[in-house]
Parts: structure tokens; sequence; C-alpha cells
């Protein structure tokens, strides 16, 4: 055998190592739509707080429902649009879109944010609604950091961004919900953006 | 020439590389993954798992998911450090001016 056999094994080993472990077919477009839909919904919320009678939001109030619907609208999209788009790049590339590594991404992406989710949720009927923002961006960066294991790596800047601007939303908690703009829009646009780009464009 | 002898015949086999990494990376893989992944046919795989088994660098493991038969592989200790071992072999042959 020549050596440039022994590479080719180099690259099978590689290949084969990553494509049993990591779900890759993640697509990029999805971040920019989730992103879009994100300020979309926060714009909504905005003109809808400070246009109302009270000009900010209480927790009992019709707005702040509406503001919780907003939100699960948002999310409800994104993921939809998540699952849609990539299993349209899984079918092009041959990959199956429900086998080992994609629900192995999906249960350790859904471990931290669930138990955010329900942390979120049983503090809001306690009535303590200041940190809301704050922690939905700490428990979705490391759900991120957490999935980044087994799928495209580069999941993970992401999450260290999201943790490190809901970090920031606890120390100035009246600036939360720009920070969640920014997080959940600007950041998803930037980050699918750049995944287009670097994965999704090139094949 | 020592570099040559760590080759290791048993991994001198596209297949046999490919249930190797693949195992290597999962703590156990089932039949039908190793099928799909590999694109190999039945008698392919199991041939190949065979034959590394009977040098004892994979276990086998039989059962039963409802009613359905089901065989799962996993590394032994002594194949990963022989798979190691050969991926470094590898590596200094390519390095090799």
């Amino acid at each position: 055998m020549e050596s440039k056999d022994y590479l080719k094994d180099i690259s099978e080993i590689k290949n084969m190592m990553n494509k049993s472990s990591r779900f890759i077919s993640l697509s990029g477009l999805s971040g920019i739509l989730a992103g879009i839909y994100a300020l979309m919904g926060g714009a909504i919320a905005y003109w809808l707080v400070t246009t109302s009678v009270r000009g900010y939001l209480i927790l009992d109030g019709k707005i702040f429902k509406i503001c919780l619907l907003i939100l699960f609208l948002v999310a409800f999209l994104s993921i939809l649009t998540g699952i849609i788009l990539t299993t349209k790049k899984a079918k092009k590339h041959g990959e199956k879109i429900w086998d080992i590594t994609s629900r192995r991404l999906v249960f350790n992406f859904l471990i931290p944010l669930i138990s955010g989710g329900l942390y979120i949720l049983i503090i809001l009927i306690k009535g303590k609604y200041g940190q809301t923002g704050a922690l939905m961006l700490i428990f979705y960066g490391l759900a991120l950091v957490n999935a980044s294991k087994y799928s495209i790596g580069d999941i993970r800047y992401l999450g260290f961004v999201e943790i490190t601007l809901g970090l920031i939303a606890t120390i100035f908690p009246g600036y939360g919900f720009w920070l969640w703009v920014i997080g959940f829009g600007l950041m998803h646009i930037i980050y699918g953006t750049w995944m287009h780009f670097k994965y999704d464009r090139k094949q | 020439m020592s570099i040559i002898t760590n080759i290791n015949k048993a991994f001198d086999h596209r297949i046999r590389l490919g249930i190797m990494s693949v195992l290597m990376v999962n703590e156990y893989v089932d039949f039908n993954m190793l099928k799909e992944l590999l694109g190999a046919t039945d008698g392919n795989i199991a041939s190949h798992t065979k034959a590394l088994e009977k040098v004892d660098y994979i276990k086998v493991e039989k059962q039963f998911i409802g009613r359905k038969p089901n065989t799962r592989y996993s590394t032994t200790t002594l194949g990963r450090e022989a798979f190691k071992k050969h991926i470094e072999a590898l590596e200094k042959l390519i390095n090799k001016p």
C-alpha cells in the first residue's frame, strides 16, 4: 500500500467517526428565519407594551398573556421551520432525518431547555418575572453548548454568546428585553448566515 | 522498520476500518446502523464483524427488542488499544518524508 492509501484510510476513519456520532444536516437558513421570527415577535410585543395604557408590563394583565402567546408562537414557528429545512437538507445529502445521531442531538438539546422552561414557568406562576429574559438566554445557551457535542461543533459558540447575554441581562434586568432581542433575533441571523455560507453554500 | 509492524492486518480493509471507527466513538452500535453507515451488505458486515470478534477486538451481544432479534457491537479494551496503535502507525507513515 502507498501512503496515498493510508491518507485515504485516515480520512475514512474521520468521516465514519463524525457520521456515526454527529448529526450535521442542521440548516443555517432555519437559524436566520428563527432570528427574523424573534425580531418580529419582539417588535410586536414592544409595540403592544409601549402603546398600552400603563406603558409597562405587569404579570396579570391581558398584554402579558398576549406576550406569552407571541413567545410560544415564535418558538413554535422556529422549531417547525428548523424541522422542515433540516429534513430537506438531510434528504439532499441522503441522510436519514431520524436516526441515532439526530435522536441523541434532540435529547441532549432538550434536557437543559426543558429544565429551564419548567423553571421559568414555575417562577412566573409564583409571580417573579424580572429575570425571565435572562433565564431564557442562559438555559438556551446551555442547551446549545450541550447539543454541540452531537452536531456541528460551531453551535457551541452561539451557546457561549447566549449565556453571556443572559448573564449581562441578570446584572441589568432593565435591558432584559433588548438582550433577548439581540440573543434570539440578531445572533440567530448572524449565526445562521455564517453557517449558511460555511456549510450549506459550499455543497 | 518497526513502524510497519504496527500496521494491523486486522484493520487492513475498508469495512473493518469503518466498523472500528464507528465503534470507537459510540458506546455500542447495532447491525443495521453499521450496515447503513458503511453501505455494505448483510453478509459483508457479518463476515467482517466476525473477523474482528475472532481477534477479540469487538464484543457481540445478541438480544431481543420485543420479538425482533438485535445484535449490537462494542469495542473491547484490546480492540481500542490496537486501533489507536494502528492510527498512530498510519499517521507516522503519512508524515514520513
